[in-house]
């Protein structure tokens, strides 16, 4: 048999994957599992091997699960040199050469790039520093602010009510901690679900004690005179005393260190074809740079080929899965990331779940159970065909609208359920805040043709 | 397409091995003879259609004219008592299902199920203690019966000295399942509706007991209610703790038998096992797989008229889901007629799935394992007397009536 570049891959090749974390991991085992017998450089800035992530705002902050035992299962075997603790800080395309905060240069043949998303920081540097204001997102600031929980707070303070920060806030109630949700939006999880979910999340936080204030901003936090948050200054002009304050407003994507390196990485992402392959500035495809997890953003046939950015567990696993595939396959035999996106969360006792895009969606019908009783399934419709569900408290019958996504079935669903109730007869607006402007928290964005982007869209694919 | 193929299906003489028919079944995806039931025989088909909306597990929407044998059980028990969760829909059934857990399972009791494992253990041993003549023995009379049957009790709060007062009824009820071609149907009905009626009456009484004198157990806890909204009627809680009797008697003894009579077919395994009892998990998994103790599920219907394989059911129609064929699915499992306790992906059918997926499953995997490696463990070089052994009656609720073993002995 002829001796190909992939065999010669397989066998002695070199590969680095930067970001060692759920899709680092999970695309090395893959890579591993398809015979690549070569050398594997696992580089993450963290000092840990990966561990999972969405305990930390669950069980975490209950005190169920210690934040230093959350490492991720190994599905394999994964004989990598792991450089753990270094970031990386430059990429060479040229050179083929990945280079390292500590001044090493590592060469590749092919680079999968899955730094992920890190939390934005409160604003005001100083402010930020004040003992007592967390950000989520490392296991550090898990078991930080499970200490500081544990401690018995007089008041916490969220600010901002998407999903990591209802997440908070429900632990918070739990522990039976006073908690204030401050949302600049009209709603919790808005960004995400539209107004008229939003308007449920509202009620089940009220009503599990949750002071949950929206159409209010955050404008100051104030120290003590040991640096510790002793009160927050806010856009009606009220202060609110509080000794913890979470900051969660979304996430910033780690592409940084890639400026000046030609790839087409920025502020909302790396843009990828459906394969999982990165495009460098000119929108030209690289070969040999793969992205994926929550830094990727790719575009996705069943919406409209829109450059889809997930913050989403099983996006990350599923598109690792892609990407280690195409990397040790021949160009014939690669194949598409068509994952139909998939949430879940935990808060208030209540199982919420998504599929598809509901934040496409211009309309919603609830086509099973109530709102009132917070057991529903919600349909999201969009130019006339189902783009996105929601349920609480209803999970197992998402697979089923998973379908109706996949196969574009019309919108509003024509027929009836075995549990439609009034409130489910007729869709009505789904009431999404303005595309236009940034909400945060949002964990899925549409990057692709928004009027917002439309400077540096650069990376349209022809012929779809 | 071998015509009659589901009365071939039904009929006592498949019932050692049914899967060459399933096979032939498979074939045509949507089977309809014209006049029977609709029969879905796919994985995937039959996974998709248990979480679909629109198909109702309530036999009041079955038209009048959806000729299912299986049918009529349904009516002449609504007569004695209302239906239990398992043959209602949204929202009915996730309210009765949902206050039925709280004894029983997460979030309100995660370590009911987990806390019973001792007691598990002592009554596994002292059954396999007690078997007596090693070279003579039923395992299902002896065993694989009263070791489900004496937990139920426990977990119920069922006297144990009844069971043979309530067995004859529940085995009545559990007959009612299958669509047996030679019971006159107005006999059957008959019999059907007076099991119900008296474990109905017996159950009452006890509940009755517990109101006064609540213990642990759930019939107790069930009885004495969470709040005004939360809080079942007597009648409702009399189809629940029926059909919670019957389930945790008429399933578990069939995986536990079908379980060591696979074991004993591949003795490999077997060995594996006594050395690694950690692989009963695997192992029970792979068996609700090969050798599902629930073969069918006889009771659905779709509210509108739905396409499935490019076939329109019509509203009303009655459908069966084949879940023993769907997990033979060679679409969906490598190899799907070989026993492998080690295969990694095994997404089965064997405990249903959607809302209506077994309720009792924590209870009844943690019994088979529990059961089969100390079986594996304790029963010297074990062997079969007879390959296949005579079966139950019915198709549904599919398991050996006896299986005779022989051994060298009992290992402590
Ligand atoms: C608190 C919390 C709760 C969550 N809950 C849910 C949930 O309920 N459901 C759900 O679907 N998803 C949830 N998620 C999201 C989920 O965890 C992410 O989608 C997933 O972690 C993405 O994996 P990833 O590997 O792409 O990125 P990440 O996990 O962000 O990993 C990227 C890694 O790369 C490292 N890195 C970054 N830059 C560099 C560099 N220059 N050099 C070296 N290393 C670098 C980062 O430090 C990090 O370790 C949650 C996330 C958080 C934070």
């Amino acid at each position: 048999m002829a001796d190909t570049a992939l065999d010669q891959l397989k066998r002695s090749g070199r590969i680095v994957v930067v970001g060692a974390s759920l899709a680092g991991l999970r695309a090395a085992e893959v890579m591993r599992e398809k015979g690549f017998a070569g050398s594997l450089t696992l580089i993450g800035d963290e000092p840990h091997e990966p561990y999972d992530r969405p305990p930390l705002s669950k069980q975490v902050l209950l005190g169920k699960a210690d934040a230093e035992r959350t490492l991720l299962p190994r599905r394999r075997d994964i004989d990598a040199a792991w450089r753990l603790g270094v970031a990386a800080t430059g990429l060479d395309m040229a050179a083929r050469t990945v280079k390292l905060a500590d001044g090493e240069e590592v060469p590749y043949d092919r680079l999968l790039i899955a730094t992920g998303v890190r939390a934005r920081p409160w604003p005001n540097e100083v402010e930020a520093e004040l003992a007592g204001v967390f950000t989520l997102r490392t296991r550090e600031d898990g078991a930080g602010l499970a200490r500081a929980l544990a401690a018995g707070p007089r008041r916490v303070l969220v600010i901002g009510a998407g999903f990591t920060g209802s997440e908070i806030a429900s632990a918070c109630r739990e522990r039976g901690l006073e908690v204030t949700v401050a949302e600049r939006g009209n709603g919790p999880l808005v960004g995400a679900l539209g107004g008229v979910i939003g308007a449920v999340a509202a009620e089940l936080q009220r009503e599990n004690g949750v002071d949950l204030r929206t159409g209010i901003s955050v404008t100051a936090l104030e120290g003590d005179s040991t640096g510790r948050v002793r009160a927050a200054h806010l856009s009606d002009g009220t202060t609110l005393e509080c000794d913890v304050v979470v900051v969660g407003l979304g996430a910033q994507r780690n592409t940084e260190w890639l400026a000046g390196s030609g790839l087409g990485a920025g502020p909302r992402g790396i843009a990828c074809d459906a394969g999982c392959r990165a495009f460098d500035l000119r929108g030209i495809v690289t070969d040999d740079i793969y992205v994926a997890g929550d830094v990727a953003r790719s575009p996705h046939a069943l919406f409209g080929y829109q450059f889809l950015s997930l913050e989403h567990w099983g996006n990350a696993v599923a598109q690792a899965e892609t990407a280690a595939h195409n990397m040790m396959s021949e160009s014939t035999d690669r194949r598409p990331h068509l994952w139909v996106p998939a949430f879940w969360s935990s808060q208030f006792g209540v199982n919420i779940k998504s599929v598809g895009v509901p934040s496409m969606g211009t309309e919603i019908m609830i086509t099973q159970g109530s709102r009132s009783e917070r057991r529903f399934t919600g349909v999201y419709g969009y130019q006339g065909r189902v783009i996105g569900a929601v349920t609480f408290d209803n999970g197992r019958w998402l697979q089923f609208y998973e379908k109706q996504i996949e196969s574009t079935a019309p919108f509003p669903p024509p027929f009836t359920t075995v549990d439609r109730r009034p409130d489910g007869q007729r869709p009505i607006p789904a009431d999404f805040p303005d595309p236009s402007v940034p909400t945060h928290g949002p964990t899925i964005t549409l990057s692709g043709y928004s009027p917002a982007e439309r400077r540096i869209a650069t990376f349209t694919p022809a012929g779809h | 397409m071998a015509h009659g193929i589901l009365s071939q299906i039904l009929d006592y003489s498949s019932r050692a091995n049914p899967y060459p028919l399933y096979e032939e079944l498979r074939k045509t995806p949507v089977f309809h003879d014209g006049t029977g039931p609709y029969v879905i025989s796919t994985y995937y088909d039959i996974q998709s259609l248990l979480h679909d909306p629109r198909l109702s597990s309530d036999a009041r929407n079955l038209a009048a004219t959806a000729g299912d044998p299986l049918a009529e059980g349904g009516e002449a028990e609504e007569t004695a008592l209302p239906p239990s969760f398992l043959k209602l829909d949204p929202p009915e059934h996730d309210r009765l299902r949902r206050m039925t857990n709280r004894p029983f399972g997460p979030p309100h009791s995660p370590h009911r199920v987990d806390g019973m494992r001792g007691g598990l253990k002592d009554i596994v041993s002292g059954l396999i203690d007690n078997l007596g003549n090693t070279e003579d023995i039923d395992l299902v009379d002896q065993f694989a019966y009263p070791f489900p049957v004496t937990m139920i009790c426990q977990l119920l709060g069922v006297p144990r000295e009844d069971e043979p007062k309530f067995h004859v009824w529940a085995d009545t009820l559990a007959a009612s399942l299958d669509p047996d071609p030679d019971a006159d149907p107005a006999e059957r009905q008959r019999k059907t509706h007076d099991s119900r009626m008296e474990l109905g009456m017996y159950l009452a009484g006890l509940i009755e007991q517990r109101r006064k004198d609540p213990g642990e157990d759930m019939l107790s806890q069930l009885a004495v209610g969470h709040g005004p909204d939360e809080s079942m009627s007597t009648m409702e809680l009399l189809s629940t703790a029926a059909l919670l009797l019957i389930a945790g008697h008429e399933t578990t003894v069939n995986l536990i038998t079908n379980g060591m009579l696979t074991l004993l077919r591949n003795p490999d395994v077997l060995a594996n096992l006594r050395q690694e009892p950690g692989l009963a998990v695997p192992l029970v998994e792979e068996l609700l797989r090969f050798e599902p103790p629930v073969q069918l599920l006889p009771q659905r219907t779709p509210l509108v008229d739905i396409e499935v394989g490019g076939i329109t059911i019509p509203k009303g129609s009655s459908m069966w889901l084949i879940l023993a064929s769907g997990n033979r699915d060679p679409n969906r499992f490598e190899n799907p007629d070989r026993f492998d306790p080690y295969r990694k992906d095994i997404q089965h059918l064997g405990l249903g799935s959607g809302i209506h997926s077994c309720f009792g499953a924590p209870l009844a995997r943690l019994e088979a394992q529990l059961a089969l490696s100390e079986l594996a463990r304790r029963l010297e070089n074990p062997r079969l007397l007879e390959d296949p052994p005579p079966y139950r009656q019915n198709a549904v609720l599919r398991g050996p009536r006896h299986l005779r073993i022989a051994c060298d002995g009992i290992r402590a």
